[in-house]
């Protein structure tokens, strides 16, 4: 009986099946790819820029690969020289960088966040984020997960333009109860 | 019968899964692309995307949003053709000096007609926040 059944749903099977694997590679596609223009939802299939803009895939295969956000490693990619991005247009513009950690969240339960100034200067001015999103005191603001989720402090860039707020351990970076932890960590990202 | 029941069913939920996965347009746009949209289609032209990939190969995020003055948040920017061709905003750059100049207008009024100002795409994320 139980024979008779199984060879009667053979094809339903095989349906099914291959299905699944059009599923699955249909997932499968969508990472470590870009989508082309004209199917990514937003621009104009009729409109003429389509065949003369840059596809993200061109550019974006090209620098330090990330599984998430654009998938691009953008500070690294900074940083070993693939892009050589302007600081400014006018020439009496003052660039600032600079080069000093801060812990943050040192009594939560998460790991520990390191926020690096210099990533984040090599990118941003000041003023960008001081003294609207966060006072210059360490400690002057209050920062929590609920206001990043609902896009405010970092959340205005990490979830809509930096890597997002899937990525909890590239900020919760430094794990609790290890020597150190009261000295900001120096170097790389 | 009853197996038969059970299979007929999960082929049934399998192909509506399939056909809602492949008939709905997902979000695929590229992470961060900008949907301008509060003048362009009222003055009869596209919707303006505004790839942050592209441009931030090219300048780092202070240039525009320090230099020029951009605000970080969707919306908030008042981008009018006028301002542009006075070299505010986009005229910055888009002026046949640095970028294409505002004469080539369909290279960023590209979007699809009727889509709403905001930012889109999305690899991995799609917050509930207010952009």
């Amino acid at each position: 009986m139980q024979v008779s059944i199984f060879r009667a749903d053979l094809p339903r099977l095989i349906r099914l099946a291959a299905t699944a694997l059009a599923l699955a590679a249909s997932c499968a596609a969508s990472a470590g790819q870009w989508v082309p223009l004209d199917k990514d939802g937003v621009h104009d299939r009729k409109g003429p820029a389509i065949k003369q803009l840059q596809q993200p895939q061109e550019a974006l295969s090209k620098l330090t690969p990330d599984t998430t956000g654009n998938q691009v490693r953008w500070v690294d990619a900074l940083d070993k020289g693939e892009i050589a991005p302007r600081e400014k247009l006018r020439p009496e513009t003052k660039v600032r960088v600079l080069d000093q950690d801060i812990l943050l969240n040192l009594k939560g339960g998460m790991p520990i966040v390191r926020f690096p100034h210099r990533q984040h200067t090599l990118w941003l001015d000041c003023s960008n984020c001081h003294d609207q999103l966060f006072k210059q005191q360490t400690g002057g603001t209050k920062i929590s997960m609920f206001n990043i989720l609902q896009g405010e402090q970092c959340g205005v860039c990490h979830g809509a333009v930096s890597f997002p707020l899937t990525e909890c351990f590239r900020c919760h970076s430094i794990p609790r109860g290890k020597p150190g932890d009261e000295q900001p960590a120096k170097g790389g990202p | 019968m009853r197996h038969l029941a059970a299979l007929r069913l999960l082929g049934l939920i399998l192909a509506l899964f399939s056909l809602f996965v492949l008939a709905t347009p997902p979000a695929n746009a590229e992470y961060a692309d900008v949907v301008l949209n509060r003048n362009a289609e009222k003055n009869g032209m596209r919707p303006v995307v505004f790839p942050h990939w592209f441009h931030r190969i090219r300048f780092r995020c202070k240039v525009c949003h320090y230099e020029l003055g951009f605000k970080m948040r969707v919306g908030s920017n008042d981008v009018t053709m006028s301002g542009i061709i006075d070299g505010k905003f986009c005229g910055a750059c888009h002026n046949n000096d640095i970028a294409w100049s505002v004469e080539k207008c369909d290279l960023c009024h590209s979007g699809k007609p009727g889509l709403p100002t905001g930012i889109v795409g999305g690899n991995e994320t799609s917050g509930p926040g207010r952009w």
